[in-house]
């Protein structure tokens, strides 16, 4: 049976096996894998196209304006006409930055993005002329991991970018996404530990394999919860995007950033955002399977129709991402490492520890009802305590807080000027040598 | 010799050479870029050796999370372009000496301890996540707890020493913003 890849799914289901386990990996010849490589490349840019002029079009109708609708139907052809217009722009490098590393922080921010889109499953096995293969360029044994690696290492481009400028600008853009960052890997990494626990692997295909009954968004709802908030924190979209804040840092990490070094910092950001939001559907919204009404039907998990609800998945967790950016202000700094460190990483450890309990204890063969209740119970007056603990406590410490500071500005006049824990949070020192180009032991700077 | 042979000479190599321009280099942020070389080159020997687990373990934690902090602790302080003085310490022919030492003792002890033992990596291969987790909870479980526990440690030492409202009983906390270090950014 030869299908070619734009061919309507086919009227029989396939023989082979519909999902795909680790042994079916490895099998494709190359021509495949390079097909499909390219096929990913091109799908991300892609989607990185409509995803502008989608993000604009949305945002402006929840905002009662039309949006871009001058070029081409619609506006759909704006996002090209913006990207034929980057690159035409003078590529300006500031004097005193460091050129090697300013240079290859945009493209070390794009590539891992990129990268990590090679394990996500598409679709189940499927015959692409008469080779039988799974909709996914590459499984490991150890797949959610890999993704986790590359998204820690899409950092180093925003904060060696923000460094190499020389700029206290992006200076504090670079700082606040590795502190962000790290952060936010933790408590995403806590996320997977309860879908690990309950798939019993670590391979993508073989979780969306173990969402067939139902999807680890329903059962592991707090797992959900916690990685929807840090997916937008480590992609820095806002309520999170204090790396580029550019209310208060102008641009933040990409300041000295022009032409297509800009843009392809927009392209990581964009590219993030589809590979995050394709991580929850596989992880947490059954991956490639039909939702519940329409997996009764016969077929509807075969065959090439799996792609279609992937995609529709993917679009309205990328809407998810719009809407937040139309609806949320920005967060304070010190709100984010709150969230991060006070609640996000308690409370996933909190809801590990639960969900490790049940599992041990339906495997000792007590009744999942009797365990649960007592299990709420006990989450429940946790929550609530701590809650009211930190309400009481945090606000009286606030307070404090405020008034030791306005003692300090009120006493040592200038005192914050340099203070490197000025309001009690570190700031880099905003006159270091090297912002002015003066520094003298700096035998780059001084030969610009 | 086979082609993974081959790599793993050339990894080694990557590894040795860039860990010495860790501490030969003389811009502070680059000596953390080529220390980000280095364990990259040591998670690919890891891959190498079909322990998948462990060289993605390793990517996450040492090159995601460890050098970003580095990068971090410097930024926040300083974060120099260009040439920094005074890298070099008086200590340089001590300091290579004790390299040198460790070095041949880590040598001597695994060429005393394999000689021309060759490990065939089998199949399964002996690092899929499920085989290390085993080792490490069944037979390593001692080592592994006391680790943990010194990790701890070091953790709750760390906050005690970066709190500044614990003090000496007898000292009364309203001084506490006259006692603020003075930044490297002022003056």
């Amino acid at each position: 049976m030869t299908t070619s890849l734009l061919a309507a799914p086919p009227a029989t289901p396939l023989a082979a096996g519909e999902a795909p386990t680790l042994e079916a990996f490895g099998l494709d010849p190359w021509w495949l894998i390079l097909a499909k490589a390219v096929l990913i490349f091109v799908f991300l840019m892609l989607m990185v196209l409509f995803e502008i002029w989608f993000e604009r079009r949305f945002m402006a109708r929840m905002q009662n304006r039309l949006g871009p609708n001058r070029v081409g139907p619609l506006g759909l052809l704006q996002p090209i006409a913006d990207g034929l217009k980057l690159p035409l722009k003078e590529d300006l490098v500031p004097r005193g930055v460091d050129r090697p590393v300013f240079i290859l922080a945009p493209a070390l921010a794009t590539m891992p993005a990129f990268l990590a889109f090679a394990i996500i499953p598409f679709g189940p096995t499927v015959s692409v002329f008469g080779h039988q293969t799974p909709l996914q360029l590459a499984d490991l044994p150890v797949a959610v991991l890999f993704v986790l690696a590359m998204s820690s290492l899409g950092v180093y481009g925003i904060v060696l970018g923000g460094w190499a400028s020389a700029s206290p600008y992006s200076l504090l853009g670079g700082l606040r996404s590795s502190a962000q960052v790290i952060s936010y890997e933790i408590g995403m990494g806590l996320s997977f530990v309860a879908v690990f626990l309950f798939a019993g692997s670590l391979s993508t295909s073989e979780i969306v394999a173990s969402q067939e009954r139902i999807w680890y968004a329903v059962v592991l709802f707090p797992s959900f919860v916690i990685y929807a908030i840090t997916m937008v924190g480590e992609v820095n979209r806002i309520p999170f995007d204090l790396p580029e804040g550019e209310g208060e840092l102008v641009g933040g990490f990409h300041t000295e950033y022009s032409s297509l070094k800009f843009g392809m910092f927009m392209l990581a950001e964009y590219v993030n955002m589809t590979t995050v939001s394709a991580l929850a559907v596989t992880l947490f919204l059954g991956g490639w399977r039909a939702p519940w009404p329409i997996s009764l039907v016969d077929g509807a998990n075969a065959g090439w129709w799996p792609v279609l609800w992937f995609m529709i998945k993917l679009l309205l967790t990328i809407s998810f991402f719009i809407w937040l950016r139309a609806t949320l202000p920005r967060v304070r700094y010190d709100q984010l490492m709150k969230l991060g460190w006070k609640v996000l990483i308690p409370g996933a450890l909190a809801w590990i520890m639960v969900v490790a309990t049940i599992r041990v204890l339906r495997n000792e063969g007590i009744s999942t009802q009797q365990v649960f209740f007592a299990v709420a119970i006990v989450l429940g007056i946790y929550i609530v305590a701590s809650y009211l603990w930190d309400a009481v406590r945090g606000n009286r410490r606030d307070a404090e807080e405020q008034e030791a500071t306005a003692a300090e500005r009120a006493g040592a006049g200038d005192s914050t000027g340099g203070d490197p824990m000025a309001g009690g949070y570190p700031v880099p020192p905003l006159d270091a040598p090297h912002y002015h180009g003066r520094n003298s032991t700096s035998k780059e700077v001084n030969r610009a | 010799m086979t082609p993974a042979d081959v790599v793993f000479l050339f990894l080694g190599a990557v590894t040795l050479g860039s860990a010495v321009l860790v501490v030969t280099t003389r811009q502070l942020v680059h000596a953390a870029l080529w220390l980000v070389v280095t364990f990259g080159a040591l998670a690919a020997s890891y891959l190498l050796l079909t322990a998948e687990f462990v060289a993605w373990v390793q990517v996450l934690i040492y090159v995601g999370a460890v050098v970003v902090l580095l990068l971090f602790g410097i930024m926040l302080t300083r974060a120099p372009i260009g040439r920094s003085e005074g890298l070099d310490s008086a200590n340089r022919p001590v300091a290579i000496a004790v390299a040198a030492a460790t070095a041949a003792l880590l040598v001597t002890v695994v060429v005393a301890g394999f000689r021309e033992a060759y490990v065939e990596l089998g199949d399964p291969p002996a690092g899929t996540s499920g085989q290390m987790g085993a080792s490490i909870f069944r037979t390593w479980v001692l080592p592994f707890e006391v680790l943990s526990l010194l990790l701890l440690a070091a953790l709750i030492g760390a906050i005690v020493l970066s709190r500044r409202e614990i003090q000496p009983p007898g000292e009364s906390s309203d001084e506490r913003p006259t006692e603020r270090p003075t930044g490297p950014g002022r003056g």
